[in-house]
């Protein structure tokens, strides 16, 4: 009994995945699109950096601020994939009107969810690793003191508070049909503020610094930046690691939980369909 | 009592309300209080299994709220409803399992081609194999569809195509209870002949079906029990032969005619009741 469940929850989790896989190469030039967007967007910092020069800013190691910035924006690019795929999943699918049909599937919410976050993961890696590669090329990026292993395992560690963020900010659109979207734009904006993607959090007002000390990504871009510029170990990045555990034990299952509330609350209302 | 001898559907009390939106959408929460909609009166059913029931009312008499009930969509506010035994709130997972549904709007990806949105129907399902490719083209041969519609994007289907692909999906799962909801609202008259021949067919098949329509010949052709609703109330429960003229039978109960109905409805409900 418990290996056919089984087996019907792997289809499931492998029919989510394909969806998304099979949506994106439906709508490539769309991601194009967004590809040449992420890959402007960290180009723009990495010269933003390099101009620092000429605006006087020599007192400090241009190099370091240039790699600095890179990382933080590429990890930014990354993070904004994942988020993005994630949390407009629900939407998606409200467009679409195909909502309905997926929460009448014989699946548990666990592996539709979890489906859809190990796409966005795969598809942010790829996505990302693309424009590193164009970055490097660009700005003959010095990584050979880089360690790539903790960066890895920093990045891995990362994923669950990540997808647990993902899924709180998907509720949004089940909780206001016609805001959701809107809503969840703000949420990634105030992410990007309170995490020191472009600067360290010291140099944030307090009510900021602690926003940034609950939010992952904080912890996300220090530990990866640790790894990339200052090619630390593991063993010394866990100030960065112990909090993102942590978090990642904390927001999968209030994702889950509150997506089920957000699901509950949509059925009594009749918020599942199109029109609202 | 056995599974065995479980009814397909029984709903006791069954009551559903909506909130109406006061104040306009635009305005402030506080300013939106509005009213109540009641969309399904205390409702007690009992579909036994294989039957086809139809559900014929103007829109806002409740049919669409009784399949999203039944099909864990919507939760009801009072009473309950079983499907094959199982509550549609507290084992709303095993409902799912002997469920599925075609609804007016045939919802798909529309970007995805109709292969690509049967096999993900089916993943869900968990019943894609590797003979489902086979299967698929022998449902869709079933339901006169060319192979060819299979790999083109839904958007480029006709809307009657994409309905007998929105039929075919239910009945790729195997369901033993198959909800649909006005399946041949806005077709051709030559796609909804094919659709209502494709409901005929599964009826050879004893799949317990629940039809909502507004068509009363549908329902009079294709049903073998009709249920009458207005304003989330049954007015008449029996056999076409037993219930006569429909419409005549409608006028009578409540007092107008269906189209007055609707159209009263439309002014009244403003997309708020299912």
């Amino acid at each position: 009994m418990l290996m056919p469940a089984l087996r019907g929850e792997a289809q499931a989790f492998a029919g989510f995945v394909e969806r998304q896989k099979n949506l994106i190469k439906r709508y490539w030039l769309w991601e194009a699109v967004w590809l040449i967007y992420s890959l402007v967007s960290v180009l723009s910092i990495g010269y933003l950096a390099a101009g620092l020069q000429s605006l006087g800013a020599s007192t400090f190691d241009l190099r370091q601020a240039q790699l600095y910035l890179l990382v933080g924006a590429l990890l930014w690019a990354y993070l904004s994939v994942v988020f993005i795929e994630i949390s407009f999943s629900v939407m998606w699918e409200r467009w679409e009107g195909t909502i309905e049909y997926t929460f009448m599937a014989p699946v548990r919410r666990l592996t539709h969810l979890f489906g859809i976050c190990a796409f966005a993961l795969l598809y942010g890696l790829v996505r990302t690793v693309v424009v590193l590669l164009i970055a490097m090329l660009l700005f003959h990026l010095d990584l050979t003191h880089a360690n790539v292993v903790t960066a890895v395992i920093v990045l891995a560690v990362s994923t669950f508070p990540l997808m647990g963020l993902g899924i709180l900010t998907s509720v949004l659109p089940l909780l206001s049909p016609e805001r959701g979207e809107q809503m969840t734009v703000a949420v990634q904006g105030v992410l990007l503020l309170a995490s020191g993607v472009y600067y360290p959090v010291s140099v944030l007002p307090g009510p900021l610094q602690a926003l940034a000390s609950v939010n992952p990504l904080t912890y996300t871009l220090e530990g990866m930046r640790a790894a990339l510029i200052g090619g630390r170990g593991v063993g010394s990045v866990w100030p960065e690691l112990a909090p993102l555990v942590l978090m990642g034990f904390v927001l999968v299952p209030l994702g889950l939980a509150v997506f089920g509330w957000a699901e509950r609350r949509a059925k009594r209302f009749g918020l599942l369909k199109r029109s609202g | 009592m056995s599974q065995v001898s479980q009814p397909a559907v029984e709903t006791c009390g069954l009551t559903k309300r909506f909130r109406r939106q006061g104040g306009g959408r635009r305005a402030w929460p506080w300013r939106q209080a509005g009213s109540e909609v009641v969309a399904l009166h205390p409702l007690d059913l009992t579909l036994e299994r294989g039957s086809t029931t139809g559900v014929i009312g103007p829109n806002g008499s409740g049919k669409s709220t009784l399949v999203r009930v039944l099909a864990t969509l919507v939760l009801p506010d009072a009473g309950w409803a079983r499907v094959f035994g199982h509550d549609v709130v507290t084992d709303s997972f095993r409902v799912k399992r002997h469920i599925n549904r075609v609804s007016v709007e045939a919802a798909f990806f529309k970007e995805l081609s109709a292969w690509e949105n049967l096999l993900y129907a089916s993943r869900i399902y968990g019943v894609a194999d590797r003979s489902l490719r086979l299967r698929v083209e022998g449902v869709l041969a079933r339901f006169g569809l060319p192979r060819d519609v299979l790999d083109r994007p839904l958007r480029h289907l006709s809307r009657g195509q994409q309905q007998k692909v929105a039929i075919a999906r239910s009945v790729l799962t195997t369901p033993s209870l198959l909800l649909m909801d006005e399946p041949t609202t806005g077709l051709d008259p030559r796609s909804k002949r094919e659709v209502q021949r494709m409901v005929a067919d599964l009826r050879e098949d004893s799949v317990t079906t629940l039809l909502c329509t507004h068509d009363m010949d549908e329902a009079e052709s294709l049903c073998d029990r009709v249920l009458l609703m207005d304003y989330g109330r049954v007015l008449a429960d029996g056999r076409p032969s037993q219930l006569g003229r429909l419409e005549d039978l409608f006028f009578g109960l409540s007092g107008r005619g269906m189209e007055e109905a609707d159209v009263e409805a439309e002014q009244v409900v403003e997309g708020s009741v299912c």
